[in-house]
């Protein structure tokens, strides 16, 4: 253990030295990613400061993904759609991508469903949450938590 | 040039919730990746998706770079009237596609 934690520390500074003597480009850059505290402030910023319950909506996403190129995310809701009660919006959001943002789906009682689906972007094993927006103003929400062994936004472009 | 594809069921029985599926190509560029000099390559996705049903919006989102190339994106909606439901993908550099699918409802 002792071995490979001076090992890491080695090529720590080794990478500090190469980065010092202007062999920077060589050095991979790690992408930017956000934190779970970015992700609660950026779910405040579009629900606002309103109490949010977890129950009603469920994400479907695989457990184990190996390509976080294109991830299957269903999101529906437990709601009748009708002119009183049906789901105003769906925001999703991520933890360690490099924005929290990932989607916002604006229904109404037109939809006659709350199911949507999409492909998205996972940089990271993390957590995804899932914010609805009910007619009533009420929010509920709902998280899964994956595991992606290929990464998105890692490969460079030529 | 951009294409879409939309899965629209040509009749419906009045009511009915029929199921909508739409794919469009697009690169959907993040941001967030560099060149092999260390360039950052610039963003462009589409920013926002709507449809419209005889041209009362229906259903509309709003996308992020954590959204994959060549969006998909599936919803639902009440077959009320015979129509025109309309497709507009807009986005970053100017990009504007529209599409139309005819339904029938009985």
């Amino acid at each position: 253990m002792e071995r490979a934690a001076s090992r890491r520390e080695f090529l720590k500074i080794a990478s500090g030295v190469a980065a010092g003597l202007g062999l920077g480009a060589v050095v991979t850059v790690k992408p930017a990613s956000a934190t779970p505290a970015e992700m609660q402030e950026a779910i405040r910023s579009v629900v606002g400061s309103a109490r949010i319950t977890p129950g009603k909506v469920t994400i479907e996403l695989p457990p184990l993904i190996e390509n976080g190129n294109a991830v299957p995310l269903t999101i529906s809701v437990d709601s009748s759609m009708t002119e009183a009660e049906h789901v105003r919006a769906v925001h999703v959001f991520t933890e360690k991508n490099p924005q929290p943002y990932v989607v916002s789906f604006h229904l109404g009682p037109r939809a006659g469903r709350a199911r949507v689906s999409t492909r998205m972007r996972l940089a990271d094993s993390q957590n995804v949450v899932a914010i609805c927006e009910l007619s009533d103003g009420s929010l509920w929400s709902d998280s899964a938590a994956v595991v992606v062994t290929l990464a998105a936004c890692l490969e460079d472009g030529i | 040039m951009a294409s879409a594809l939309i899965n629209v069921p040509p009749r419906a029985k009045r009511g009915e919730i029929i199921e909508i599926k739409t794919l469009i190509s697009h690169v959907m560029e993040t941001g967030f990746r560099h060149t092999q000099l260390g360039a950052v390559i610039p963003r462009n996705i589409i920013r926002r998706f709507v449809c419209t049903y005889n041209g009362t919006e229906v259903f509309r989102a709003d996308l992020y770079p954590a959204i994959s190339a060549n969006p998909f994106i599936v919803f639902s909606t009440v077959a009320t009237e015979s129509g025109t439901l309309s497709f507009q993908w807009t986005g970053d550099n100017g990009f504007a596609v529209t599409e139309s699918a005819k339904i029938t409802v009985e």
